[in-house]
């Protein structure tokens, strides 16, 4: 029983993961590597909490993460798609930005507890015949109506990207945006969009982990986990539904030094924590010696898109 | 219509004027922070000048923070030029300490110069052996390694924090999780706060400048960096020529660990990076992968660190406030660089060009 309350506890641990991992995979379909997802979460983490906190109502917290999150995107879309600045400077920026952010306006929080009302509606909340199943009904369907969302949001970026001609437009960018220029795609446009998207939903990654996953604010929060979406998106090999399955397996991770404790084991417990970055290398090896060009990373990947280049 | 097109490489005189402009304007956005802490941005500009300049000691404390980023960026530098990503700087940078570390805990009885010497060795071989992992792949099956080293960050993080935590964990810090402190043979001596770190990376940025400049394999890393065909087609040895680049550029990472270990803090810790690999990247790309521009960057960040450390203690502001000015300026300088490289014209003018 343990150990199904150990997944349990581990899917919830995931779920960050999986908001921030979903936003990463659109923007890098679309070409854009941001490595500002730490940044983006970190504000999403401060404004959800500062939102939440000030107005106690779930659902008003919730977007203004998402907003916030959005609006950091933005900084870096606009430096990288319309003033074509290095994609990987510019999300290392974003981070210091976010890192700097959250603690200056977080500071004042520190210490501070989530509301009742924001507690009550982010409770564990068993669905009906699902939530009856045995093992699999305590792990995933007796959980928040935040990490539900998540499920959904797994099938609906699937959708997205895969079924509908907004996602093969995306995709196409991606893969060579000089043929999806030529085919009188609005480049520039979709791009945006994306990353906006992408900062949307690393915002909401972030405001799970305070207001959800915590329940007093503390000093830093995030701590490297916007990294270890970056690292889920490689892992995932750009799949939102392996993504899904990642989180868990890294949310895992994240928590197993804390539930391996009491029990003595041959190895270090910090090897669990760094597991998630070592089958990330194992997955990206591995896939470039195949060579599979459906499970690597999109051709344009960090490159800028000019459009007089062509 | 306007029109976008791409300018000649910039002259000297535009790029500081545009530069300069920059951090005006990213001066001015960042006030408003600073009035939003409650201070007079002003004051705070003025008070970031005088904890850079203001007395000997906290001159050498500047000096003593453009240090690392110098030769980190340096290397980062050496694997960018042959548009190698190498963003896990701050991972070699940690082996590399990892490797200084190793040195004292098992030979401790060392005769300082000796000490030194063999600390740096091991500090470059373990920073170069963690970026000549994603190099091999690299060149071998075409493994990204913008991915891969990032990667290799974290893991060489954890490892440090194994290290911290469990096995290295001194058994005399009353169960503080901490390794125990370098001996006084193991640490770079210094004169008024300036240590011999400081020679050393006057050599290495004379030594990269020639290297990149005026040697064969600077020219072989700078031709394979502008187009693989050329190299191939010139007879450059592709794969010898990753392998060299990224044993320097992790090896001068690596050092880095020696410096910061055995003359900053005395004894390996997971903070003692500080991020100042990621910051690296960025100095060394905003300095076109320049040797001087480096050595003027990597001034300028160590101002804006050395600067924004003391504010805190001096206006009672928090730490925060210096990161966010400091990324507010990256956001401007990043986004001036478009006017460095591409200019508008009228639809007109460019019928006339064609």
């Amino acid at each position: 029983m343990e150990f199904v309350f150990f997944l349990s506890a581990a899917v919830k641990a995931g779920t960050c993961l999986l908001y921030a991992t979903l936003g990463e995979i659109i923007s890098e379909k679309v070409g854009h590597l941001n490595l500002g997802v730490e940044g983006m979460m970190q504000i999403g983490a401060v404004i959800g909490f500062i939102a939440g906190f000030t107005f106690g109502n779930p659902y008003l917290a919730v977007l203004c993460a998402a907003l916030a999150g959005a609006a950091g995107a933005l900084i870096y879309g606009v430096l990288t798609v319309s003033l074509k600045a290095n994609q990987v400077v510019t999300g290392l920026a974003l981070t210091i930005f976010g890192i700097g952010f959250a603690a200056f306006f977080g500071k004042s929080f520190v210490g501070k507890k989530v509301p009742e009302a924001i507690v009550t509606f982010f409770q564990p909340i068993k669905l009906p015949v699902l939530g009856d199943i045995p093992y699999i009904g305590q792990i995933f369907f007796n959980q928040s109506v935040y990490v539900y969302f998540s499920y959904l949001l797994v099938i609906a970026v699937y959708i997205y990207l895969y079924k509908t001609k907004w996602g093969l437009n995306t995709r196409m960018i991606g893969e060579n945006p000089v043929a999806a220029d030529a085919s009188g795609i609005p480049v520039d446009r979709y791009k945006y969009i994306n990353i906006a998207i992408c900062g949307a939903l690393c915002g909401l990654g972030g405001a799970f982990l305070s207001l959800v996953y915590i329940s007093i604010f503390p000093v830093n929060l995030v701590s490297g986990r916007g990294w270890i979406a970056v690292a889920l998106v490689i892992f995932a090999m750009w799949n939102p539904g392996k993504a899904m399955l990642g989180a868990y397996f890294f949310g895992a991770m994240d928590i197993a030094s804390f539930w391996l404790q009491k029990y003595n084991l041959p190895i270090s417990i910090y090897f669990f924590t760094a597991l998630p970055y070592l089958a990330t290398v194992f997955v990206l090896v591995f896939t470039s010696i195949r060579k599979r060009a459906n499970k690597k990373e999109p051709a344009w990947l960090g490159k800028n898109y000019f459009k007089e280049d062509r | 219509m306007i029109h976008v097109v791409k300018k000649d490489s910039p002259k000297t005189r535009d790029t500081i004027i545009i530069r300069l402009l920059a951090i005006l304007g990213a001066l001015l956005a960042a006030s408003i922070i600073v009035i939003f802490a409650g201070a007079n941005p002003i004051e705070l500009y003025i008070g970031i000048i005088e904890g850079c300049f203001g007395n000997l000691y906290r001159f050498a404390a500047t000096i003593q923070k453009m240090v690392p980023l110098l030769v980190l960026s340096l290397g980062v530098m050496v694997a960018f030029k042959m548009k190698f990503w190498n963003i896990g700087a701050e991972g070699q940078f940690l082996m590399g300490a990892v490797g200084a570390a190793l040195v004292v805990r098992y030979l401790p009885n060392l005769p300082l110069p000796v000490m030194i010497f063999a600390m740096g060795v091991l500090a470059f071989v373990f920073g170069a052996i963690w970026l000549l992992i994603p190099a091999f792949f690299k060149a071998k099956f075409g493994t990204n390694e913008t991915l891969f080293t990032l990667m290799m960050n974290y893991i060489a993080l954890n490892l440090v924090v194994a290290l911290q935590y469990d096995f290295w964990k001194d058994p005399g810090a009353s169960g503080m999780p901490k390794i125990a402190n370098f001996p006084d043979n193991a640490l770079l001596p210094s004169v008024s706060g300036f240590n011999l770190s400081i020679a050393f990376a006057i050599i290495l940025v004379i030594l990269i400048y020639f290297l990149m400049n005026y040697s064969k394999i600077g020219f072989e890393i700078t031709v394979l960096g502008e187009s693989e065909n050329t190299a191939r087609y010139i007879g450059i040895n592709i794969t010898k020529t990753i392998i060299t680049a990224a044993l320097i550029s992790g090896g001068l990472c690596g050092l880095v660990g020696m410096f910061q270990t055995a003359g900053i803090s005395g004894a390996l810790s997971v903070e003692i990076t500080g991020g100042l690999g990621f910051t690296a990247i960025i100095v060394a790309w905003l300095s076109g992968l320049k040797v001087p521009f480096i050595v003027l960057n990597s001034f300028a960040f160590a101002v804006l660190l050395q600067g924004g450390s003391y504010i805190q203690t001096a206006f009672q502001i928090p730490g925060s406030v210096a990161e966010m000015i400091q990324a507010i300026i990256l956001f401007f300088i990043l986004g001036s660089e478009f006017a460095l490289h591409y200019r508008f014209i009228s639809d007109k003018k460019k019928r006339e060009v064609a």
